[in-house]
């Protein structure tokens, strides 16, 4: 019975590590007691005191809303784990779109764009990630015109203090806007009529209630901006440094998962009377993601536990703001044991998500 | 691999198992046994504490401190392992015992001592927090109600400033936190922010390395009280005292007068207050854990309190730091330093 064997030693070997990892906490938390500090996540409650540049969190009642010093350390984890997950999110969607865009460049028949992609790729995965994020931040775009130069165009306004958008509201004609788009889902085998509807309801609503959107340009006072939504020189940092880091290695999955599609294929495809490009879209592509899928996955991984350095640029995402917490309450095992937990949900959330995709796009054998 | 896994088990299980065990003897023999200090530093802060590229050596006014407990104990002041902290990690660095000591620009606060398990040694220097801008930007702190700061991460200067802007009721005021000094002063320099919080003597510091001083102004106003210490690990008073006591030594040498220079005709004194307290009588050394002539090998080595303090921030360094009528000065000039007696 080899497997019983296999099994038992499987479960011996378990037991002892978590045995280990066990004691190790329990001696941390004797010692920490030692020192008049007992294990508690009760800290959690108290009073940050300290300010975050930009997140939002919640509060009971209030919702979403930004973070302020009188908010708790527990919320002020959120507000660094919601920085984090914009960051990531937000990441992994431009990343893919860039890596297929690199990878058709470096598949290319032109020479140039070839040539291009794959310098591109060997710069970007040759280089320390952390020293490209100081040069977005540090040498792109804090040298963008000061806030008094700021570049303004039609509400926009653009300076080393952020990106600037008008604040976009819902207007009375919000309810036109929305019957509209009703009507025209029902008539959505129709385009013509489902345009004219859209239109109507978007009209009437306009006439009756006023616009449907608000736009709210920011006010440009002395020292920023008042109102408006500012996207953050830091937040654009390392969204622009992982995005371009981690699309590089995308790239190169994508390249790889393309020729891993046998020749025959391609062949198979031509001799059915396909063109290249059909060739490519119906036949080759679909193959293609069920083997880049995989190695996908982990890139994104990589993404999102790489927003960890976002504290580098001033970017107050969850590890960041763990640091702070630790430093200010005493707190460092409690906090990086639920920090570490979080960053394993979201690790687990992403898998999660890949794997149910994959599972889609996996070949099933009828037999 | 499953060996692997087996031994790392019982490896970590032994640790747990013999942790207790190294946990209980002091510091101070530990030191004594190595030979060697391993001392917590600031690498990046000129003044306090600057690991010189060139050299590859650490100088400032706080590494002073580090080489004069290794001259205490070893009569060398030079057998010092330093070890580069960043604002953030300090605390957990001496609370698990990775350097055993830090000097580090470090102010004493209750929630410090309460909560991070340190024990905080005497005050060296007394500081403020206070704010600098470029030269016409504000000249005065009322004029930064809407801007932004810009300050380190895990210092008191972070959560000063959030208090100020709170007790202000300035509600478009925007703090922004750096890992560390260089950048803040980086994003400062670049226009990211209108202004840069930080200990006063710090920002003498790092305007004095800017490239065109000149044109930054530190505000005069004084937001908060820093007063500036080392730390040990929190429950192991035989450490803390022996290095206390080295700490004081410095200061009482000012007290009495005794120099580098005039050390060796004070060992000569018949004075009974100043034979004691240089060790040619008494075992206040051996009390303390400490060598009987510590004194004098602390002051041989590095000198008193003032001649420590003029090296670094006297009229003739690049960071000049008045000491007259300041709370640096002798509590017989008007100031907060003071030794307790050697008696
Ligand atoms: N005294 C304050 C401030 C200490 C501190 O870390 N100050 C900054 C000044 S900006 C510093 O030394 N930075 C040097 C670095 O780590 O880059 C405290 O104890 O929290």
């Amino acid at each position: 019975m080899p497997r019983a064997k296999d099994l038992l030693l499987q479960a011996v070997v378990l037991g002892l590590v978590a045995w280990g990892l066990l004691s190790l906490l329990a001696e941390a938390r004797s010692r920490m007691a030692a020192q008049g500090i007992p294990f508690s996540f009760a800290f959690l409650s108290q009073e940050a005191g300290f300010s975050l540049s930009e997140g939002l969190t919640y509060a009971p009642g209030e919702g979403l809303r930004p973070f302020f010093p009188s908010d708790t350390y527990l919320q002020a984890l959120l507000a660094g784990f919601l920085n984090t997950l914009k960051v990531a999110l937000l990441g992994i969607f431009l990343a893919t779109f860039l890596g297929l865009l690199v990878a058709a460049g470096r598949l290319s028949a032109n020479p140039l764009a070839r040539a291009l992609a794959a310098g591109y790729v060997e710069v970007i995965r040759n280089t320390p990630l952390l020293l490209q994020l100081f040069v977005w931040y540090f040498a792109v775009l804090l040298k963008l015109p000061s806030w008094e130069n700021a570049l303004s165009w039609g509400g926009v306004l653009l300076s080393q203090r952020g990106l600037v958008l008008p604040q976009v509201g819902l207007g009375g004609g919000v309810l036109g806007l929305a019957l509209g788009l009703f009507a025209g889902f029902f008539l959505r085998k129709r385009p013509l009529w489902a345009l004219g509807a859209l239109f109507l309801g978007v009209f009437l609503g306009w006439v009756l209630w006023g616009p449907p959107l608000v736009f709210a340009p920011p006010q440009k006072e002395a020292f920023g901006p008042r109102g408006g939504l500012l996207l953050s020189p830091e937040f654009a940092a390392l969204l622009f440094g992982l995005v371009v880091y981690t699309a590089a290695f995308i790239a190169e999955v994508f390249r790889g998962a393309i020729l891993a599609v046998p020749r025959g294929q391609w062949e198979a495809a031509y001799a059915l009377g396909l063109e290249g490009r059909d060739a490519f879209r119906l036949i080759v592509l679909p193959q293609a993601v069920r083997i880049a899928v995989p190695p996908l996955a982990n890139q994104y991984l990589n993404l999102a536990k790489n927003t960890s350095l976002g504290v580098a640029v001033g970017y107050p995402d969850l590890f960041s703001v763990y640091g702070t917490v630790a430093n200010q309450s005493g707190r460092s095992l409690e906090a990086i044991l639920l920090v570490m937990a979080v960053y394993l949900t979201l690790s687990l959330g992403i898998s999660a998500a890949v794997n149910t995709y994959n599972r889609r796009v996996a070949l099933r054998w009828r037999l | 691999m499953k060996l692997g896994k087996l031994t790392l088990g019982i490896a970590i299980g032994l640790l747990a198992a013999l942790g207790p065990a190294w946990a209980q003897q002091s510091r101070l023999d530990v030191v004594k046994n190595r030979g060697r200090l391993v001392c917590g530093v600031n690498a990046v802060l000129p003044g306090f504490g600057f690991l010189d590229q060139k050299t590859g050596k650490y100088t400032g006014f706080d590494v002073e401190f580090c080489r004069a407990v290794a001259a205490a104990l070893f009569g060398d002041p030079d057998k010092v392992d330093y070890v580069p902290l960043d604002a953030r990690v300090r605390f957990q660095a001496v609370q698990n015992g990775e350097v055993d000591v830090a000097f580090r620009n470090t102010t004493v606060t209750a929630n410090r001592d309460g909560a991070l398990g340190v024990d905080f040694l005497p005050v060296t220097f007394y500081d403020g927090q206070g704010v600098m801008v470029k030269k016409g930007r504000a000249n005065s702190l009322r004029e930064l109600q809407d801007a932004t700061f810009c300050t380190t991460q895990g210092t008191t200067n972070e959560k000063n400033i959030t208090d100020y802007i709170r007790a202000q009721r300035w509600r478009n005021a925007k703090v922004l936190t750096f890992e560390d000094g260089a950048k803040v002063m980086n994003a400062f320099l670049q226009g990211r922010c209108d202004a840069f919080t930080a200990d006063k003597s710090q920002l003498v510091g790092y305007r004095a390395t800017a490239p065109r001083p000149e044109e930054l102004v530190i505000l005069k106003e004084t937001i908060s009280k820093e007063p500036l210490a080392g730390f040990v690990r929190e429950n192991d008073s035989r450490w803390r005292d022996a290095l206390s006591w080295i700490v004081y030594a410095t200061i009482q040498a000012e007290e009495y007068g005794i120099t580098q220079k005039n050390l060796d005709q004070f060992l000569k004194s018949e004075v009974p207050e100043i034979r004691r307290f240089l060790g040619l009588e008494g075992t206040l050394g051996q009390d303390l854990g400490l060598p009987r002539d510590f004194v004098v090998r602390v002051i041989r080595a590095v000198g008193n309190y003032g001649e420590i303090y003029d090296r670094f921030f006297g009229a003739k360094s690049p960071f000049y730091i008045p000491r007259t009528g300041t709370l640096n000065a002798l509590q017989r000039f008007g100031g907060l330093m003071y030794s307790p007696p050697f008696r």
